[in-house]
């Protein structure tokens, strides 16, 4: 006989599982300054490596002198394209399928180029070095704007590829131009657009930016000689796929490449891909031997690691005169820079940009984008978002407002009209995905009157005519987004990146004394995995989260998964996790039915223990059972209580959200006020709602960055103009708001617990919402677009254009 | 290039630094004395990730040289609180979720701890602009604050009952 058993809720309770808010298990290292990020990495011997960068967008490099650098005390070896060609790796390959110099090979094609990567005995050292190697440039004529690129003499970017006419994603039709992609149907599209009663067009450009961790990426390479292993700590978001490119492109065998991803101060799709200070710092430890490290600075970061955005999307949207919207037609120029570096899936050159239908019930679409070589900074990653998803609904979102004008109709009452109504789902897409589950009108209506709708509105239409009567300076805009994402890439079947299938992992080992470590493919940035999917593993095997250790990160040790971006680790690998529970709880039967002699199927599963069914008295805890998995023969069953889960998921996860902004805006200064934040979040069952409310702050205070402030500008001669946080905003505490926030749960009918990932969601419906707040505020002056970002200048010269003045 | 002794006081320990005349303080607490709770985001004062306490002043230590601190007395976040004994302000980040990457966080909590030195009562306001020299690029500010208000609370109602 067993003591007696704790209520339910209590044993529940105890251990912390899903839904519960509990309090992460990092903070004790990262709030005591103990945390153990790459740059904190000390090891004897070890060189720092920095790089000669180009002071030109576009030039030939004539001569690269380095015997003055060579001269100076410190400084150890100094790498070219020359030296790294005999090894084949003066270029790389990109996760997009192009290539990529890692050190200038005869010219450099952006500002701020890798040109020579200088190994010395420190910093500083390196420092001295790459102000002595002298480099002789020749200028070319530059090309910033991607407009201009397939001009009658424009100037030729990729010489490499100048003659191809077929690139890594079908047909190019000229040297700078590197895809066309398409989806939809084009001829029905035309047919309706031509046929409607009513048709809006507008071109809405998401700005380059720059997800900006506030760790800048680095490594420190190890080759270790004597035993031939090569050991690789860095900022790597997925460092199992890393350590496959690597020994593809080094030739180094794989089990002899170790990737570690340590702390990571941040990723948002920054950290994603395989920048040259990564082959540099690899290349330089085999040729001295020791480990060399390499930390980009701040300005290295802003001006040469990968950007992300700058699509131009030219927009037509057809309607019914009532609202109904027939068709959607976008065409898309996307500037990618010198290199294609963009971090997609193989087969969507353009990410998930046909999500761009939104949250509509669109019968028609269709889209083409074209990828586009210009004398920029190479990247295009997925900041905080699942590839082109934020670019995707910012165009619908701003599409709908535009539309809503031209129809003289509300625009919250537009969109209700046209949402894809729950009993719709599964919903197919007129471009092709099949939307997993929703209910729109539910979380809109409850956002509505969250916010007043209706008495903002009254308001906002008093303050315009005040403000004509001359009593009032501040207009009031009142920015709607309701956004659809599409996350947890994704089905093997038509995601993989560079060939490598996008699933993820998870292996659970539970200890004889009833504690467990478990480990993943993926790799924590500040989302607090060691936190939650402890939480997800204790609700499934009724261990409690605090006796769970999480491990990622290590590939020595981990299982093989793809990463964390693209808001993939909840959806991939969280249902990985479940899935390795569900084993570990399967074997967990048989050995309780053994030990209670009774048939496997006679016992049932509660909280924490198996129970004969019928004698709630007579049971097996979790941490019973684990001890005899280890210590009892028991006929049959091996020994031990481990499982391993490799998820490929069976379609994508598709969450939701109704953001409103009530913004002030002065129009003499054009300073704004965010006097209101309402963002109510549908992302499934809801693991921990302390760190999904985190979530939805951060992302929105990224979303804010964006849409006001925050770009990557080049001027004529393609110099970068915001290469420091002196000109690249960051809101501070004062500029940012208090947001509030809000949920529904709409569970993921195939994910093994509902859940759908939430960290991308605030910066995808938070900058239309930034943004639709500002037109909102100029549309009764006759505003129908502008161009983020929406600094105080451009605002103040949106009034101004506008006439408010005079 | 030939090195100088630098001598400071850093989290109530002394210590004599050998070092280049152009060292950043930042980079001699980080790789010459092992404090890597400081971190470099920006290197040009606009992220606070390497905000140190300087003579009862919050430094950035990232635009200061080692060599200016002579005679200086330091405190890093290591000298705040201990595994034992918390800080109230590093309970109450833990508390209110006031971190997620952890980059930021030793500066924010350096900071944050002389604010409170210099006005132990803030509003809310206050401790915006007091912390606007520290960006944080995950928590969107908002439990940051909370957590320095909570902290400002209980540092307040530790002093009456002592």
């Amino acid at each position: 006989m067993n003591e007696a058993t704790p209520p339910k809720e209590e044993r529940t309770a105890a251990l912390s599982g899903l839904g519960t808010s509990r309090k992460r298990v990092e903070d004790a290292r990262f709030t005591q300054g103990k945390g153990n990020y790459v740059d904190d990495l000390k090891m004897a011997g070890m060189l720092f490596g920095d790089f000669v960068r180009s002071p030109y967008a576009h030039a030939r490099v004539k001569s690269i002198n380095i015997e003055k650098a060579m001269a100076l005390p410190g400084v150890h070896a100094v790498l070219t394209a020359a030296d790294l060609e005999p090894l084949g790796l003066h270029w790389m390959p990109t996760l997009a399928g192009d290539k990529q110099m890692v050190l200038a090979d005869g010219k450099v094609l952006f500002q701020a180029q890798e040109v020579a990567f200088v190994v010395a005995d420190d910093r500083y050292a390196a420092a001295d070095g790459v102000a002595a190697v002298e480099v002789e440039y020749e200028e070319l004529p530059v090309l910033v704007d991607p407009f201009k690129a397939e001009a009658d003499g424009a100037p030729v970017l990729r010489e490499d590829i100048a003659d191809q006419k077929e690139g890594a994603h079908g047909p190019r039709r000229h040297p700078n131009h590197i895809f066309t992609w398409e989806s939809g149907d084009r001829e029905a599209t035309e047919a309706v657009l031509a046929e409607a009663e009513v048709v809006a067009e507008e071109m809405i450009y998401y700005h380059r930016t720059h997800p900006c961790p506030l760790e800048p990426c680095g490594c420190v390479a190890s080759m270790d000689k004597v035993n031939g292993k090569l050991t690789v700590w860095g900022t790597f978001q997925a460092p199992h796929a890393v350590r496959t490119v690597a020994s593809l492109i080094s030739g180094i065998a794989e089990h002899n490449i170790r990737i570690i991803s340590p702390d990571i101060g941040g990723g948002f799709g920054n950290k994603v891909g395989v920048y040259p200070g990564y082959i540099c710092s690899i290349v330089a430890s085999i040729v001295t031997g020791v480990p060399v490290k390499w930390i980009e600075d701040r300005s290295d970061n802003l001006m040469a690691t990968a950007f992300a955005r700058d699509y131009w999307m030219m927009g037509r949207i057809s309607a019914t005169k009532d609202g109904k919207i027939t068709g959607l037609h976008c065409h898309t120029t996307a500037d990618h820079g010198a290199f294609d570096a963009c971090a997609d899936p193989t087969k969507f050159p353009a990410g998930f940009m046909n999500i761009c239908t939104g949250s509509y019930d669109i019968p028609t679409a269709y889209l083409a984008v074209d990828g586009i070589y210009t004398n920029k900074a190479p990247g295009g990653v997925a900041y905080r978002c699942s590839f082109r998803v934020t670019e995707a609904a910012y165009f619908i979102e701003r599409m709908i407002e535009v539309l809503a004008i031209k129809l003289g109709m509300d625009a919250a009452e537009l969109r209700a009209k046209n949402f894809i109504k729950k009993d719709q789902f599964p919903y197919q897409s007129a471009l092709g995905w099949e939307y997993d589950s929703g209910d729109y009108h539910t979380g809109w209506d409850k956002a509505l009157k969250a916010v007043g709708y209706d008495a903002l509105r009254k308001e906002q239409a008093e303050r315009v005519e005040a403000f004509k009567r001359g009593e009032t300076r501040t207009l009031l805009g009142i920015g709607l987004s309701h956004f659809t994402e599409i996350v947890g890439a994704g089905p093997v079947k038509n995601c993989d990146i560079l060939g490598l299938g996008m699933f993820d992992s998870c292996e659970i080992r539970i200890h004889p004394t009833g504690s467990a470590i478990a480990r993943l493919g993926t790799i924590s940035q500040g989302q607090g995995h060691a936190t939650t999917f402890a939480q997800i593993l204790a609700s499934e095997i009724g261990i409690p989260a605090e006796d769970i250790t999480l491990e990622e990160g290590d590939t020595d040790t981990a299982p093989y998964g793809l990463g964390t971006y693209g808001s993939r680790s909840t959806p991939v690998a969280g249902a990985a996790t479940a899935m390795a529970g569900r084993k570990i709880r399967a074997k967990a039967q048989m050995i309780a039915a053994y030990l209670l002699e009774v048939h496997d199927n006679d016992v049932e599963w509660d909280v924490d223990r198996f129970v004969v069914k019928g004698s709630p008295e007579r049971f097996k805890t979790m941490k019973e059972i684990a001890f005899a998995s280890y210590n009892q023969a028991i006929p049959g069953v091996e020994p031990g209580l481990e499982a391993v889960s490799y998820y490929d998921p069976p379609n994508m996860t598709y969450p939701f959200g109704s953001y409103i902004c009530v913004m002030e805006i002065n129009v003499d200064t054009g300073t704004t006020e965010i006097r209101q934040f309402y963002a109510l979040d549908d992302c499934g069952t809801r693991i921990n709602p302390m760190i999904i409310e985190g979530q939805v702050h951060g992302g929105l205070t990224e979303a804010l960055a964006i849409a006001m402030g925050q770009e990557i500008a080049y001027d004529e001669q393609g110099n970068v103009t915001t290469g420091t946080l002196m000109d690249f905003f960051i809101p501070t505490a004062v500029e940012t708001p208090n947001y509030q926030t809000d949920f529904t749960v709409t569970p993921s009918p195939h994910h093994p617990i509902g859940a759908k990932g939430v960290g991308e969601s605030p910066n995808v419906g938070g900058v239309p919402a930034f943004s639709n707040a500002v037109h909102d505020a100029f549309k009764a002056f006759g505003l129908t677009q502008s161009h983020m970002p929406h600094d105080h200048w451009r605002i103040w010269k949106t009034a101004d254009t506008l006439g408010l003045h005079d | 290039m030939e090195k100088m002794h630098v001598k400071m006081k850093v989290n109530g320990k002394d210590v004599d630094l050998l070092t280049e005349p152009r060292t950043l303080l930042i980079h001699a607490l980080r790789e010459e004395l092992g404090l890597t709770g400081p971190h470099v985001g920006c290197s040009s004062s606009h992220c606070g990730a390497c905000t140190v306490d300087m003579n009862g002043m919050s430094v950035k230590s990232c635009t200061v040289f080692a060599a200016q601190a002579e005679g200086a007395d330091i405190t890093t976040i290591e000298g705040l609180g201990s595994p034992d004994e918390l800080h109230v302000l590093q309970e109450m980040f833990k508390e209110h979720h006031g971190l997620q990457c952890g980059y930021c966080t030793p500066g924010m909590i350096t900071r944050a701890h002389r604010l409170l030195q210099e006005n132990p009562n803030p509003t809310e306001e206050e401790v915006r602009f007091g912390i606007a020299g520290n960006l944080c690029r995950c928590t969107g500010y908002q439990n940051i604050v909370k957590a320095i208000l909570e902290a400002a609370a209980k540092m307040n109602e530790m002093k009456e009952s002592a």
